[in-house]
């Protein structure tokens, strides 16, 4: 290969979309987010379409949490943008709701799971109760109707039904999960967001727990954003990958192209440590 | 007078590959791999193409760039899809997924087994995506798993739980079961008994007859050789340090 060849292989630059047809279903432009001095996610641009899984990746502290606290609308950042496209909202930056109407969009429309379920339940209510509380405040109001919604989201999520007037306390680690994604899929939200979901489980809790979400992913194609610092995780689950590292995405691609074909020198080190 | 009139038709341009050039650069062994440089080729419907080459020579590194496992150095795939032209080194992510679905198919000797799915849904489900109904696919599924030689004890039972050359078998079943534009196959008769090997070569035939376009590497490529219309072979190239 000749000098001049070499110098003429760059690196190929990407089109854009022109088979998908379909709008994004989340969009975040430019977003960074500081907590003093920490630079916890810096410039981030995120596109998500209708029944996609995109897997975000990194290790711990590279500003995977913040950035899905701030899907979730729990945390607004200094800079950037987010759209989900929700009929009516597709203009709105959601970012300039007020709190209320950041609830009330929260609970009709993203569904979150957090490694920690003390974070997504409350121990002392009952199983059913918890999921219920979610299409409470999203205006529900007949006791039996919540009941039976409860109940048939909790058996979406494969949790035992009959165990659905027990509290999380007396549950194990994939059952509390479990009632986590329940709640979250209560109401057939625009994106899932999981945060670690299986961080913490037995391997074997785990790989039914991950089960359980790529059936759900099948049956009823809902879009996801799932956070994990685990590649086997990453790998079972998403269609596109995130790389992040510092607050700073530093690759993204096909899953499978991520795994086999990592291009930057830290997805690189990632991938081989696992392998 | 009867004059008999023949045009000749050349079927229509599948894939053209200009300059196409891969090479893997090992950031901690501070090195760049160079599989291939500079492939130009041009694949028509209903056409063949055998890759050929030594171990190493890239064979596999070309399927694989094709599909966009592996991300090209430089060069072009232009692939015409049912919706126009589009090049398959640069196009977005979301735009491969939504071909690999459709239109370009993937076969290799691996499966990737998911848990909790029984092997005749794993086989139906390119065509239940594709908007054959549910019923209908897994007759469909069943014929292609028995043409395959799987046991029909095993079409209700998960293939994770298969030995090696039947997972394969569900594989190929589920990879051919849908006719694709383009078809890559890196090495799918490896250690496949000859029955189910027979059954792959029918299955090819009749999909090359029906406008499938398809380039192959072969472990035993005089099973092919009735199908072949192009031969590519690769080389090894070589190792440089940074
Ligand atoms: N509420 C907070 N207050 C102060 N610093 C925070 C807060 N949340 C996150 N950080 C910091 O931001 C960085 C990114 O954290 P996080 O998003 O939790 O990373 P990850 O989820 O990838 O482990 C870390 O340095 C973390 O200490
Ligand atoms: N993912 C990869 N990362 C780095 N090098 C690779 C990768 N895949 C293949 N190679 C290298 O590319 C060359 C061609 O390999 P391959 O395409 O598998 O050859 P073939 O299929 O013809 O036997 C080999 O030197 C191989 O080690
Ligand atoms: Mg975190
Ligand atoms: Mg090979």
């Amino acid at each position: 290969m000749t000098a001049l060849n070499l110098a003429a292989a760059t690196q190929i630059t990407h089109q854009p979309p022109r088979l998908m047809l379909a709008e994004p279903m989340l969009t975040m432009r430019g977003i960074s987010k500081n907590f003093g001095d920490v630079k916890a996610v810096s410039d981030v641009d995120v596109t998500v379409y209708p029944g996609e899984v995109l897997g975000i990746v990194g290790e711990s502290g590279s500003g995977k949490s913040t950035l899905l606290r701030m899907m979730n609308l729990e945390e607004t950042p200094q800079a950037g943008s987010y759209h989900l496209a929700l009929p009516g909202r597709e203009d709105r930056d959601l970012f300039t709701l007020d709190r209320f109407e950041r609830r009330s969009l929260r609970a009709q429309h993203i569904g979150i799971v957090y490694q920690n379920p003390h974070l997504g339940l409350l121990m002392g209510h009952t199983n059913s109760g918890n999921v219920a509380e979610r299409l409470l405040i999203a205006g529900k109001r007949n006791f039996a109707e919540l009941r039976e919604q409860a109940r048939q989201s909790l058996d979406a999520s494969e949790f035992p039904v009959e165990r659905m007037d027990a509290t999380p306390r007396e549950l194990s680690g994939g059952m509390q999960q479990r009632v986590q994604l329940a709640k979250a899929i209560a109401l057939e939200p625009a994106v899932l967001l999981l945060d670690e979901p299986t961080t913490g489980l037995d391997v074997s809790v785990q790989a039914l727990v991950l089960d359980t979400l790529k059936r759900l992913q099948r049956d009823r194609a809902i879009t996801m954003v799932l956070v994990s610092h685990d590649l086997g995780v990453i790998r079972t689950m998403a269609d596109r990958v995130m790389v992040m590292r510092r607050g700073k995405v530093v690759e993204q691609g096909l899953a499978d192209q991520i795994f086999q074909d990592p291009q930057h020198a830290y997805t690189q080190q990632l991938v081989h440590a696992k392998l | 007078m009867n004059i008999e009139v023949s045009i000749p038709t050349t079927p229509a341009p599948v894939l053209r590959v200009e300059g196409l050039t891969k090479q893997f650069k090992m950031h901690h062994l501070k090195r760049t791999l160079f599989a291939f440089d500079n492939i130009d080729f041009e694949l028509r419907e209903g056409e063949f193409i055998l890759l050929k080459g030594e171990n190493g020579a890239g064979k596999s590194t070309l399927l694989r760039t094709l599909y966009r496992s592996y991300l090209p150095r430089g060069g072009h795939a232009y692939y015409h899809t049912r919706e126009g032209v589009i090049d398959l080194a640069s196009a977005a992510d979301v735009d491969i997924a939504v071909l690999r679905r459709r239109e370009i198919g993937f076969v290799t000797q691996f499966l990737n087994a998911r848990p909790r799915v029984a092997a005749e849904e794993v086989v139906a489900e390119p065509l239940r995506l594709a908007g054959t109904y549910h019923a209908e696919a897994l007759v469909e599924a069943r014929r292609w798993l028995g043409a395959f030689g799987v046991k029909k004890q095993l079409w209700a039972a998960y293939p994770s739980t298969f030995s090696g050359g039947e997972q394969q078998k569900v594989n190929l079943a589920r990879a051919l079961i849908l006719p694709q534009r383009l078809l890559l196959l890196d090495e799918p008769t490896a250690s496949l008994d000859r029955d189910a090997r027979n059954a792959l070569v029918e299955r090819l035939t009749q999909l090359k007859a029906s406008g499938v376009a398809m380039i192959g590497v072969f472990h035993h490529p005089e099973d092919v050789t009735g199908l072949i219309d192009q031969e590519i072979a690769l080389k090894a190239v070589k190792i440089e340090d940074q």
